[in-house]
């Protein structure tokens, strides 16, 4: 065993890649991450789109953020801070008449009193059945099948947790978890608006519309981080800059600009990277937050796997249907019936629920939609220094754009582009004269900025088939994969995407268990 | 009609040209010379094909081929053609052996598994050319084999219907192919591979075989199926040729201690019950698995299995007396059940009573005594016994012929 084998190589310093780094570094690892871009963060950076004009590229809310990550790593005295937190979401209303959700408290709009009521039950109950994700999220998943007694006690806390939510709320539980959203919102509220907007927790992100199945499911994994929405200070790219400088306290060495090409292997084992320039980075260990087809198709090479595994890789579910708009704009937007109080809400283009799924209903055939559904923040509301004095950068998630557009991203771009703007402007009369800049984001772009295949922010569906020991598949759902010495960190892992930093830390978790057994130890 | 992919292609397959769905199953090319010679009309299936199970009389078919010689429809066998860059490390991941050892022009025996290292079946590698290779099989695997192209640069085609073939085997069936023409036939060594000219076109012939016996297999384009099988009997009339069924080559696969998917071990892909399969251990093929190869389907599973021990031994059985074990359970001396038989005939060169089991480890080492019991009938009348039987290592019938090169001339 040479010293090498010691070494901890990380292919990629995104969130994922950097909590990794540092856990590992924390408990005296000998850890380099390597990121191609040249900076750190992947999908959760802050970079300059336009002259003076910076913005949170991929994520642009912080709310699924792993508190235990938070706390052990000590992000808020490494640099995390925010410039708004516990944000409120108003929904627009084509009439101006914009409903405002925070928590369970719903004013504006032309909300009834049931409404208002059941607002309150269905945060209760949403909060509660997110809190069950949210306990299995900090885990290993289990293995099932073996008799290994981690494994059996990890599925009966599971089991366990479920069961504590009482009869009632474990009935309810198991009834919804698996179905949609659409029936969901019918089956509690009235307001179309109030449907629509809460619609959106169930299908941002994904390749579902409401009235698809998983979208519940969807909704508690996004409720799961159990806090409000946050904007960093300074954008997304804080995170990762806090994390970057925990892992570097610990002694993570942490290399940009460096794109690894392939994963290399001697006999059955990797062996380390290569880079793009030839560069051989030896390593013992090496765990890549990239996504599971980029990892071990893309680097590592089916040939490298058993080919059951390769074609369950291969079946992944991951294209993206998701688009991201960054607007500079010489002046603050102007939302019809918009207070400045309500301009800096995360704003929701969802008037109501059919209007959601309409706009999906396009993107099973290939097309955009023409009326796309927009989650919308003005991020230089609350923080002035993400663009020049008196400008505004906007910033929006847009669905639905598919992966595989028909007509091609590079035909069909600039009239997406052209019609989300036309979308932004039934709301915001007059903020096409505002626009100095543009940048729409296709999950093509998204795959090729990011490193995503694909382009799913996720790095693969959230659905329960892709879930737990099934994320991403099974023999590497426990972020050890059948290769020996390469692990998976990445958001393509249990528990999913957003900016969590769980996935990285019970890869940490896996990592240091592993030194234990037989596996690391040839 | 071929299934050609190239990883990501879309793969189809062109089943316009062949109106099967009319008669639900093809009939082989050589069907027209088989037909008149089924004097009992017994057709089995091989897969999507007819298949004589006998034409006159087994025995005597049998008889033909361990004292004349026989031809065999091999037809049905699924074959495929995997070439391009990547064939052999294409290959070398599919199976559990070496296969850069199968030089140009030579075949190898190979198993296949699933990632859980279970047989998916058992089958014989052609090395045909540069980056040329055949997998035939017993079974259909154009699934499986499509699935392993996922990062290979190979083109795997479906050849099963393109290409006819027929198994002449008997210790006559090298002068046969002698009369028929071939020149240097006799040169040949087992496992060999080679090319003559025949009447326009190509043949290939193999010194291969399921028999246990001095034989080949002959392969050609289903358009001179028909010529080949008239040049055969032509030239094979003094040599005591005869047209074989399945149920003489079952007596023969056994007694040559040939194991068959669906009688020694079911295709992992059409397993549904948990432990059902058999790893390459339990089949004794452990000596075709090569953990040299850094990498194979079901090599870390096996690589587990080698060091945990594995379930069943596949033995040999000579059993008294001279009733056929059928389906069999096999006992200790002290009535514990300890597996079944999987393949059992009165083997006439032998004039033994033989089979081939399926034993829980770590029952079968060679020598030892257990009990078969067998259940026959007269008229109706069922009687059972306990035999005695004794599990051996050397294959029930092995006659030098098989390997003599160039071969004795009969």
């Amino acid at each position: 065993m040479t010293d090498n084998n010691n070494h901890i190589v990380i292919i990629g310093g995104g969130h994922n890649g950097l909590v990794c780094a540092a856990y590992l570094a924390r408990a005296g690892k000998k850890v380099t991450v390597l990121e191609a871009a040249e900076q750190v963060g992947g999908a959760a950076i802050t970079r300059e789109f336009a002259p003076g004009f910076n913005v949170s590229a991929g994520a642009h809310l912080l709310y699924m953020l792993d508190k235990n990550v938070r706390k052990e790593l000590s992000l808020d005295s490494a640099g995390l801070s925010f410039s708004q937190q516990n944000m409120r979401t108003t929904a627009l209303a084509e009439d101006g008449n914009h409903l405002q959700v925070s928590g369970d408290t719903l004013q504006g709009g032309t909300i009834s009193d049931k409404d208002r009521q059941a607002m309150k039950e269905y945060r209760r109950f949403m909060n509660r059945f997110a809190g069950v994700i949210n306990r299995l999220s900090n885990r290993i998943p289990p293995r099932l099948g073996t008799r290994d007694r981690g494994d059996w006690i990890s599925l009966a806390k599971t089991a366990l947790n479920i069961r504590l939510l009482g009869k009632s709320d474990m009935r309810e539980f198991l009834r919804i978890a698996g179905i949609n959203i659409y029936d969901v919102l019918q089956e509690n509220f009235e307001n179309p608006l109030l449907k629509g907007a809460l619609s959106l927790d169930g299908v941002l992100g994904t390749n579902l519309g409401p009235r698809s199945n998983n979208s519940v499911f969807c909704a508690l994994h996004r409720l799961s981080g159990l806090q409000g929405m946050a904007m960093p200070k300074g954008g997304m790219g804080t995170v990762s800059t806090a994390l970057a400088n925990a892992a570097a306290k610990h002694g993570a060495l942490i290399r940009t600009s460096t794109v690894v090409s392939r994963i290399l292997m001697e006999g059955d084992r990797v062996s380390g990277v290569e880079l793009s320039d030839g560069e051989k980075v030896d390593a013992g260990t090496v765990i890549s937050s990239a996504d599971p087809k980029t990892t071990f198709l893309g680097l590592l090479g089916a040939r490298n796997l058993e080919a059951g595994f390769a074609q369950r890789v291969q079946n992944i579910r991951m294209r993206g249907n998701t688009a991201k708009l960054h607007l500079a704009l010489n002046g603050a937007p102007n939302f019809k019936g918009l207070n400045q109080n309500q301009l800096g809400d995360r704003l929701l283009i969802a008037p109501d629920i059919d209007y959601v799924e309409r706009a999906f209903n396009y993107s099973k055939y290939g097309e955009y939609s023409t009326k796309p559904v927009a989650e919308i923040t003005i991020p230089s509301l609350h923080d002035p220094s993400l663009a020049p004095p008196g400008k505004h950068v906007l910033s929006a998630v847009v669905q639905y754009a598919p992966y595989q557009l028909k007509t091609g991203w590079s035909e069909s771009k600039a009239a997406y582009t052209g019609q989300v703007i036309d979308l932004l402007a039934h709301y915001a009369p007059g903020i096409k004269d505002q626009v100095i800049h543009k940048e729409l984001l296709t999950p093509v772009d998204i795959e090729s900025e990011f490193r995503i295949n694909g382009g799913h922010w996720h790095h693969g569906e959230l659905a329960m088939d892709q879930f737990l020991m099934l994320r991403p598949v099974p023999h590497s759902a426990q972020y050890a994969s059948p290769v020996n010495g390469l692990f998976l960190c990445g958001a393509g892992s249990h528990p999913g995407g957003g900016v969590m930093g769980s996935a990285g830390r019970n890869a940490a978790n896996a990592v240091l268990g592993a030194r234990n057994n037989e596996d690391l130890q040839s | 009609m071929s299934v050609v992919s190239n990883n990501d292609k879309v793969q189809a397959i062109d089943y316009s040209t062949k109106e099967h769905y009319l008669t639900k199953v093809f009939q082989s090319p050589f069907y027209s010379r088989q037909e008149p010679l089924n004097h009992l009309k017994e057709w089995g299936r091989w897969a999507d094909y007819l298949s004589p199970r006998a034409y006159t009389c087994s025995a005597m078919e049998y008889f033909a081929c361990r004292n004349a010689c026989t031809v065999f429809d091999l037809t049905p066998m699924s074959k495929y053609r995997i070439s391009g860059k990547d064939a052999l490390p294409y290959l070398n991941r599919l199976v559990t052996r070496e296969v850069s050892k199968i030089k140009p022009a030579r075949v190898g025996y190979c198993i296949w598994c699933t990632d859980e290292g279970q047989a998916i079946d058992d089958g014989t590698i052609f090395h045909l050319g540069e980056d040329d290779y055949r997998l035939c099989s017993q079974e259909r695997h154009l699934d499986w084999l499509l699935t392993n192209t996922i990062g290979f640069d190979v083109q795997m085609t479906d050849e099963t219907h393109e290409v006819a073939a027929l198994a002449l085997q008997g210790p006559t069936s090298c002068a046969t192919l002698r009369k028929m023409g071939l020149e240097e036939i006799d040169s040949m060594k087992m496992f060999d591979i080679r090319d003559f000219p025949f009447e326009g076109t190509q043949l290939t012939i193999s010194r291969t075989g399921f028999t246990g016996d001095l034989g080949y297999e002959l392969w050609i384009d289903p358009g001179h199926a028909e010529v080949l099988w008239d040049r055969l009997f032509e030239a094979g009339h003094l040599h005591g040729i005869q047209a074989m069924g399945d149920e003489a080559l079952q007596m023969l696969r056994i007694e040559a201690g040939f194991i068959q998917c669906r009688h020694e071990f079911m295709p992992a892909h059409a397993t549904v019950r948990s432990g059902h399969t058999r790893s390459p251990f339990e089949l004794g093929l452990g000596w075709l698995v090569d953990f040299n190869k850094p990498n194979f389907n079901g090599r870390k599973a096996l690589l587990a299995q080698k060091k945990s021990g594995h379930r069943y031994n596949l033995v040999k059985l000579d059993i008294d007396g001279n009733k056929p074990a059928h389906d069999s359970y096999v006992f200790t001396r002290n009535k514990k059940q300890i597996g079944t038989v999987t393949s059992a005939i009165w083997s006439p060169s032998a004039k033994a009573s033989i089979a081939l089991a399926t034993l829980e480890t770590p029952h079968g080492e060679p020598g030892e005594e257990v009990l078969v019991e067998i259940y026959y009938q007269k008229e109706l009348k069922w009687s059972r016994v306990m035999a005695t039987a004794r599990v051996v290592s050397e294959v029930f019938y092995d006659p030098p012929r098989k390997r003599l090169t160039p071969p004795a001339d009969f």
